[in-house]
């Protein structure tokens, strides 16, 4: 079980060192999903298996999605073409997926296994973990939702495309005059 | 936990936010700096796991949960801020955003 977590840190390591040196976003973002991945099996062998179903469904799943998202927003102009024909290079994916194909690789061999040894002797499962979540930390919860409205609402006020910023004052009326 | 020790997975944590806090210190586009706070959340959660798996309890992924939360609430106040940027100023490099200071 310990060479699973050693081969999964190292590919975390080594993809994380590959987002911050890369210098298009999307080539560090592909690294950074294989980065999450890698952690979701360290997690895995730790005997987390909640927290690692966790990271592949928010971190790889929607806060990638969103920064993908906004890099793709943020290039509508003339070159996007060109731009995305040198993005989808094969230099630009073959790393990323050789890191995923070891994780692979890994969780097939978790799989395939005939005996459960492999799997670490105590796992913390989620039953433990939801009522923990609501016995005792359901204050702590009640918090979360309150920050994560504040988060909606804060976002949607920003990213508000407002014409100007003028204050009302300073504003003309055409047709008071 | 029993063929793994505990130091070991607080390494490989230690390891992965020092190197998000140098994509903070180091690079000058804002996208790849809230990537690197990301990266440094991640470790944060990877430190609270192991810390939970060491003792079987539950409130390590607990802690993970909420550290999850943050992040995801963080990841789309920040990005908002991103798209205002770019639209005002048309950069992303924050050497040029420097009208806050003195």
């Amino acid at each position: 079980m310990s060479l699973i977590f050693y081969i999964s840190s190292f590919i975390a390591i080594l993809s994380t060192i590959m987002v911050i040196t890369r210098y298009q976003p999307i080539h560090a973002l592909l690294y950074l999903v294989v980065s999450f991945l890698a952690l979701s099996v360290t997690f895995l062998s730790l005997g987390a298996p909640f927290a690692a179903a966790l990271q592949i469904i928010v971190y790889a799943g929607a806060i990638v999605v969103l920064f993908i998202f906004v890099v793709m927003m943020l290039n509508l102009g003339k070159q996007t073409a060109q731009q995305e024909k040198e993005w989808l290079q094969l230099r630009a994916w073959l790393g990323p997926s050789i890191l995923s194909l070891v994780l692979l690789a890994e969780m097939a061999v978790l799989l395939l296994q005939d005996n459960p040894t492999g799997m670490p002797a105590a796992v913390v499962t989620p039953k433990q973990v939801s009522l923990s979540l609501y016995g005792e930390y359901v204050i702590a919860v009640e918090l979360v939702g309150f920050l994560l409205m504040t988060g909606i609402v804060g976002a949607a006020h920003i990213g508000k495309h407002k014409k100007k910023n003028l204050h009302r004052f300073l504003q003309t009326y055409p047709n008071l005059n | 936990m029993s063929t793994l020790h505990a130091h070991t997975v607080l390494i490989v944590a230690a390891i992965l936010f020092v190197l998000g806090l140098a994509g903070v210190l180091t690079r000058k586009n804002i996208i790849f700096m809230l990537l690197s706070i990301e990266i440094m959340l991640n470790a944060a959660g990877l430190a609270f796991v192991a810390a939970g798996s060491r003792w079987q309890q539950p409130d390590g992924q607990v802690m993970y949960l909420f550290i999850l939360a943050m992040a995801a609430a963080e990841v789309s106040v920040a990005l908002a801020l991103v798209l205002q940027i770019q639209h005002q100023h048309k950069t992303l490099d924050v050497e040029e955003l420097r009208e806050l200071k003195d």
